[in-house]
């Protein structure tokens, strides 16, 4: 794949954008082979596919979706309505778990292997890939879930730090002790790292192994709460700035190393989101524009300029790279198609 | 500040009938949708559509401050009931009878989200006037309470005899004057008395209290939290202000519950009004002073054991 980029005048890839408008705040957005699945604050989920779109009544009755992921082949969905339900291509969705006292699901994981996570409050659940669901009380409520990327263990972050938890062991969850609030939490592909965002306007990383060792990268106007990892796992993007902050991860890790800031615009990155094979970074602002920028000379396109009160809320990249969709506040979404 | 969503904090002891005035605030035919967000989620009927449970997650913010502390769990449900704006007019937050108020106000000014998006518009505290007496005497966090409020609905009024009402109102007014008292019965108070009080905003920190303006509140008393108002004629120097009121917030944050004042400062048209809940100070030059209005400075302090001497002397040194 080539990336078209200039460096005397900014190129535009606005023409190369296929406008969606699913008609309420993408919560998450997710790309299930060829369709484009979109999960939304009204409670639906829309699977887009070549210009026909299906809805799936994922949380019907107008509950609200609060949190979203995916593993390519399902859209796992946690709403207002405590329930947990995972949509797939055809566009049936299938209730996993509802919450017994009707508590909001704050978050959801999915594992490479199709082991499933959530969260009401401090209750966390798993299941793995046969099924059987094991709950652990966290010291505080979760916002965060994040499995590993091999073996069936899933990072909780919660008050005071993140929990390592081995779902089918009766041993305790390993604590990663940090004092503060720890919202989101991501695991590296590598498995050697975890960082967390935190309610300080930072993130905190731990690297994994016989003797744990602290990271703290401060400095963030706001709450860091989008991260993304290139795909070869070198540098981790994050939001929270007026610029896309991104970490070097070669090594040991960031510490005692500068990260780059590039994207520098007077507006907030709210969205990041990798290449899956190239150093390219989708950024996404809060007035609702969209920049690629090419982390190696810092050169940037514009996918979409400015719209008043359309901030960027979710990004997916295909899994070959070709195509970027995105969701916004307002209920606007769309789809860049990469020249070639 | 407008397009903000207005957010009531409903606090009082257990039993003083929060619930009861929350189903009133929602059953009123006033046309608007609440948000409501609960404790004891699911345990007492509730008549709204929105209603959520918190579990009161207390976080210490890691900035080396010890009063510095916000509800993680409002944070994290306003933020998800913020995805869905434009669904209701306002939000109501009631606490356990155990709850301090202060982690609830200072989330609005220590979360930049929270912030952003919604504006908290007043402490409304429900005590039971034939209980409040005892609880004072036994229960930190009633005094906390009613210490904290702008709004304080002294009910059950139709329990008590004239004298012991007398009473109890004199101990709400020993330990927070400045507030609005309503005597009810059932919680039976008029809708606008209890929402859109702006008790936070800092351009009506005058008019919402009329007792601001006069002269001589001095309540001394054996209770432990109190307060006291200073008034100074002459003009203010910031230069000395700022730095004094940033010291002794910093030093004494924990037992300043809340603090307001108007200053009218040396060669500047415009009044700096000012309030603060324990260390989080929030100011900002307002209008002009107008024409035959006195330049006075005004601030009151509610909080517990105060040297009162050492802060009006601290005051007076700012003098222009």
């Amino acid at each position: 794949m080539r990336i078209p980029t200039t460096v005397d005048s900014p190129v535009s890839l606005t023409q190369h954008v296929a406008t969606l408008t699913p008609g309420a705040r993408v919560v998450g957005i997710a790309w299930l082979k060829a369709h484009l699945a979109m999960a939304l604050t009204d409670g639906r989920v829309l699977l887009h596919d070549n210009g026909t779109t299906v809805e799936a009544a994922a949380h019907p009755g107008g509950a609200a979706i609060l949190c979203c992921t995916s593993d390519g082949k399902t859209v796992l969905t946690g709403g207002e309505d405590g329930r947990v339900v995972a949509t797939g291509t055809d566009g049936t969705a299938t209730e996993i778990a509802r919450d017994e006292k009707r508590r909001w699901i704050d978050a959801v994981a999915l594992s490479a292997t199709g082991a499933m996570a959530w969260s009401a409050g401090k209750t966390i659940h798993a299941r793995d890939d046969k099924g059987r669901v094991r709950t652990w009380n966290a010291p505080g409520a979760s916002q965060g879930l994040c499995f590993a990327p091999k073996g069936y263990r899933l990072a909780i972050a919660h008050y005071g730090g993140v929990s390592l938890w081995f779902p089918n062991a009766t041993s305790a969850p390993q604590l990663l002790d940090w004092k503060g609030a720890h919202l989101d939490v991501s695991w590296s592909a590598d498995g050697r790292f975890v960082v967390s965002s935190m309610q300080e306007n930072a993130l905190h990383g731990w690297r994994l192994g016989d003797k744990v060792s602290h990271m703290r990268m401060t400095g963030y106007p706001a709450k860091p709460r989008s991260l993304s990892w290139s795909h070869d796992g070198m540098w981790l993007a994050s939001s929270g700035a007026d610029a896309v902050i991104i970490w070097p991860f070669q090594g040991d890790g960031p510490m005692g190393k500068a990260p780059r800031e590039c994207g520098v615009r007077r507006a907030r990155v709210t969205q990041t989101a990798f290449h899956p094979g190239a150093y390219v970074v989708a950024v996404g602002y809060d007035d609702g524009c969209i920049l690629l920028i090419r982390l190696t000379d810092a050169s940037e396109l514009l996918v979409r300029p400015a719209v008043k009160d359309s901030g960027i809320t979710a990004f997916a990249w295909d899994k070959a790279g070709k195509r970027l969709a995105f969701g916004c506040a307002d209920g606007a979404a769309g789809i860049l198609t990469l020249p070639t | 500040m407008a397009d903000k969503i207005p957010v009531t904090v409903l606090t009082g002891y257990l039993g003083a009938g929060k619930t009861t005035l929350l189903n009133r605030i929602l059953t009123e035919p006033h046309g608007k949708k609440f948000a409501v967000i609960v404790n004891e989620f699911g345990e007492v009927g509730i008549d709204n559509d929105l209603v959520v449970g918190a579990d009161e997650e207390v976080f210490e913010m890691n900035n080396g401050c010890i009063c510095c502390t916000v509800r993680g769990d409002l944070i994290r449900i306003l933020d998800g009931l913020m995805k869905r704006k434009g669904k209701f007019d306002g939000i109501i937050v009631e606490t356990t009878g155990l709850a301090d108020p202060a982690p609830v106000a200072q989330t609005f000014f220590m979360d930049q989200d929270v912030g952003d998006l919604t504006r908290l518009d007043a402490v409304v505290t429900v005590a039971d006037a034939k209980w409040l007496k005892d609880r004072l005497k036994d229960a930190p966090e009633a005094k906390n309470q009613i210490a904290f409020a702008d709004v304080i609905l002294l009910n059950k009024t139709d329990l008590v005899t004239a004298d012991e009402l007398a009473d109890v109102e004199a101990r709400i007014r020993a330990i927070n004057p400045y507030a609005r008292l309503h005597r009810t019965q059932n919680a039976n108070v008029p809708i606008d008395a209890v929402l859109g009080q702006n008790a936070f905003d800092l351009d009506r920190i005058l008019e919402i209290e009329p007792d601001f303006l006069e002269e001589g509140h001095h309540h001394h008393h054996s209770d432990e939290i109190g307060s006291f108002s200073i008034r100074h004629e002459g003009a203010v120097d910031p230069e000395k202000f700022m730095p004094w009121i940033q010291d002794l917030t910093q030093t004494f944050g924990p037992d300043i519950l809340r603090c307001k004042g108007i200053m009218a400062f040396r060669d500047e048209p415009r009044r700096f009004v000012f309030q603060g809940v324990h260390m989080i100070l929030d100011g900002d030059l307002q209008r002009d002073w107008k024409p035959g209005e006195t330049r006075q400075s005004r601030l009151v302090f509610i909080g517990r054991n105060l040297d009162e001497v050492a802060i009006r002397k601290g005051f007076a040194n700012c003098a222009a």
